[in-house]
């Protein structure tokens, strides 16, 4: 807990409750218990910055927004008069039920940029927490409001905030694809790839300039590595027969792929320039969906060996391959947490396909969703959020549930059929 | 229409000679990509070994089996059911006697579930009819077996009828992909 010593004690006590993992030692003695995450949510006022008007309510919204969505903080209004970060008037949001506030301003600078500045305050110790300045154009108000709202919940959780994180998914709308990247609240979206043909896989590289992909454009799967700033892209993988699954190495210098140039579906390994094919494990069955454990020691991945499609790890290094799901006839799509000790997949229970988490070290497994139709889970870089795809109304939808499942969310609804989420890393 | 069934073959063989460009009006995406290469020889063996353009003809001919290209599969499963030997077999033949022709073998899964086990379900399927063709005689270089998984549903409603048409696998013939 780097910021634990100024936190006050209300507060400190709120926060051991909404981080419910109890991960950190000084919340960990405080830990209550959890009836839900609405009842633990932290009051917090955003009040309307001072300056210009415009960019900060636009400003502002988004991190109300992004607050308010994370499941961890409760809004409560800061009344009608914009707040600047300067101000020390606690009485009156105190009052108002709020246990801490931002406060900022915007101000116009030359050449159509503006300078934000922020500060965080605790309502009930009346200390100011912290506070940012940020220089930016009209083009990145968004991007600034994610930082504040990162700032914010890292302050005041103790963990770190995904809001300026990005998402990778693909959108279907009348016989075209689409591969889109968006904020993780799903604004900003933009298209890197449209294609008449399936896309599917999209996944990130560890330091976020790429993402690797199947494409059916050659009318038959192919594995690409496209660079996200220069829009170029390389096959990384196309042999005889299909080619997907791809899945970065942690240090991102290779991709686990599935190919069926020997036969059926087996796990390799290429580098990512598309040079080095190897073997990474050999069976008579289906074997593919591979993921690299954080550390890059294991690869968990979807086999039929055992007569019933399953997860299973081996060493990256190869070895004997050991089973990790037991229950059920269908457990797929293996994706490890960030910290490396739960896993997320999809189970099917009672003909329903829904994520499911399993703590790695007590083999305990818990459904986190009510849906039918889950596929594709992905988890944010600090662990606490997954984004899946799912079905609404017979649409596909992206949506996300928190790691312990209390926190659920529904991605703002685009048009066509959305899939294949993929949460990209932290931004440096 | 018979023109057109009967000019692409023969097109793309004059494509792999590098006489002539590939007519623009063939379906343009699947000759660049994949046929001049999969075609493969040089003029004088193309002409010593043709592919037979009444061979190809019959393909298309309603009336033969070799006109039926679907094999249906179970749920979850990838074993070619007895009903679909006969049309594993004219195609063996076609592909002992045609030996330049290729084959790509498409395979398909239902929707349900992940997307990449389904790739690899309908790649199983695939590879099971391209078995069921190698053992009756046809060369493992004409044929590939490639999976489009769940992505190209011939039926796209969500029923039982409609997923039963979608495990499959498809057998495509030079100049039809």
């Amino acid at each position: 807990m780097r910021l634990g010593y100024n936190f006050p004690m209300k507060l400190h006590s709120l926060f051991a409750a909404a981080m419910l993992a109890a991960t950190i030692p000084v919340q960990a003695q405080l830990s209550i218990e959890i009836t839900g995450a609405g009842a633990n949510r932290i009051p917090i006022a955003v009040a309307d910055f001072a300056g210009e008007r415009v960019v900060a309510q636009a400003l502002v919204s988004i991190v109300r927004a992004d607050l308010e969505r994370s499941g961890m903080f409760r809004l409560v209004d800061a009344g009608p008069v914009p707040i600047d970060e300067n101000s020390t008037a606690y009485a009156d949001l105190k009052s108002r039920g709020a246990d801490a506030l931002v406060a900022g301003s915007v101000t116009g600078a030359a050449d159509g940029h503006y300078e934000t500045r922020f500060r965080l305050h605790d309502v009930q110790k009346q200390v100011a927490l912290g506070g940012q300045g940020y220089g930016h154009s009209g083009g990145q108000i968004r991007v600034t409001a994610h930082r504040i709202s990162d700032f914010v919940y890292e302050k005041l959780t103790g963990e770190r905030g995904i809001f300026s994180t990005r998402i990778a998914y693909v959108v279907k709308s009348s016989g075209r694809f689409e591969l889109q990247i968006a904020d993780a609240d799903g604004g900003n979206g933009q298209t890197a790839l449209a294609s008449r043909e399936p896309i599917i896989s999209p996944t990130w590289s560890p330091d976020g300039s790429k993402l690797a992909y199947v494409s059916f454009e050659a009318k038959k799967p192919v594995i690409y590595v496209h660079d996200l700033v220069s829009g170029r892209r390389h096959v990384a993988a196309n042999f005889k027969g299909s080619n997907s699954a791809p899945a970065w190495s942690p240090d991102g210098r290779k991709l686990a792929v599935v190919l069926t140039k020997d036969g059926i579906s087996q796990l390799y390994a290429v580098n990512a320039d598309g040079s080095g094919v190897t073997r990474l494990a050999s069976s008579a069955a289906i074997d593919t969906e591979p993921q690299f454990s954080p550390d890059g020691q294991t690869i968990y991945f979807t086999s039929d060996r055992g007569g019933s499609p399953q997860i299973y790890r081996i060493a990256s290094t190869g070895g004997d391959a050991q089973r990790i799901t037991f229950e059920g006839s269908y457990n797929v799509t293996p994706r490890p947490s960030p910290d490396g000790k739960s896993l997320a997949y999809v189970s099917r229970n009672n003909g329903h396909f829904q994520v499911t988490v399993m703590d790695l070290a007590t083999k305990q497994s818990l459904v986190l969703t009510d849906s039918q139709k889950d596929e594709s889970p992905s988890y944010a870089p600090n662990g606490r959020m997954i984004i899946y795809a799912t079905e609404m109304g017979g649409r596909g939808v992206l949506a996300a549930v928190s790691a312990d499942g209390r926190i659920k969310q529904k991605l703002s609804v685009l048009a066509g059929d959305v899939r294949e989420p993929s949460w990209g890393p932290y931004v440096k | 229409m018979r023109r057109t069934l009967i000019a692409a073959p023969l097109i793309l063989l004059l494509a792999a000679c590098g006489s002539q460009p590939p007519a623009p009006e063939q379906n343009p995406s699947g000759v660049e990509n994949r046929e001049p290469k999969a075609i493969g020889g040089d003029a004088e063996s193309v002409n010593r070994d043709a592919i037979d353009p009444y061979a190809l003809e019959a393909l298309k001919d309603p009336k033969s089996i070799l006109a039926k290209r679907s094999i249906y599969f179970d749920y979850d499963q990838y074993v070619i059911k007895p009903e679909f030997q006969p049309l594993i077999d004219a195609h063996a033949k076609f592909l002992v006697k045609n030996s330049k022709i290729k084959m790509l073998i498409q395979g398909n899964a239902d929707e349900r579930g992940s997307r990449e086990y389904n790739l690899a379900l309908g790649q199983k399927r695939a590879e099971a009819v391209k078995r069921a063709l190698g053992m009756l005689g046809a060369r493992e270089e004409q044929i590939e077996s490639v999976s489009l998984g769940e992505e190209k549903p011939r039926c796209t409603d969500h029923s039982d009828e409609c997923w039963a048409q979608n495990r499959r696998g498809d057998v495509l013939y030079t100049g039809e992909f």
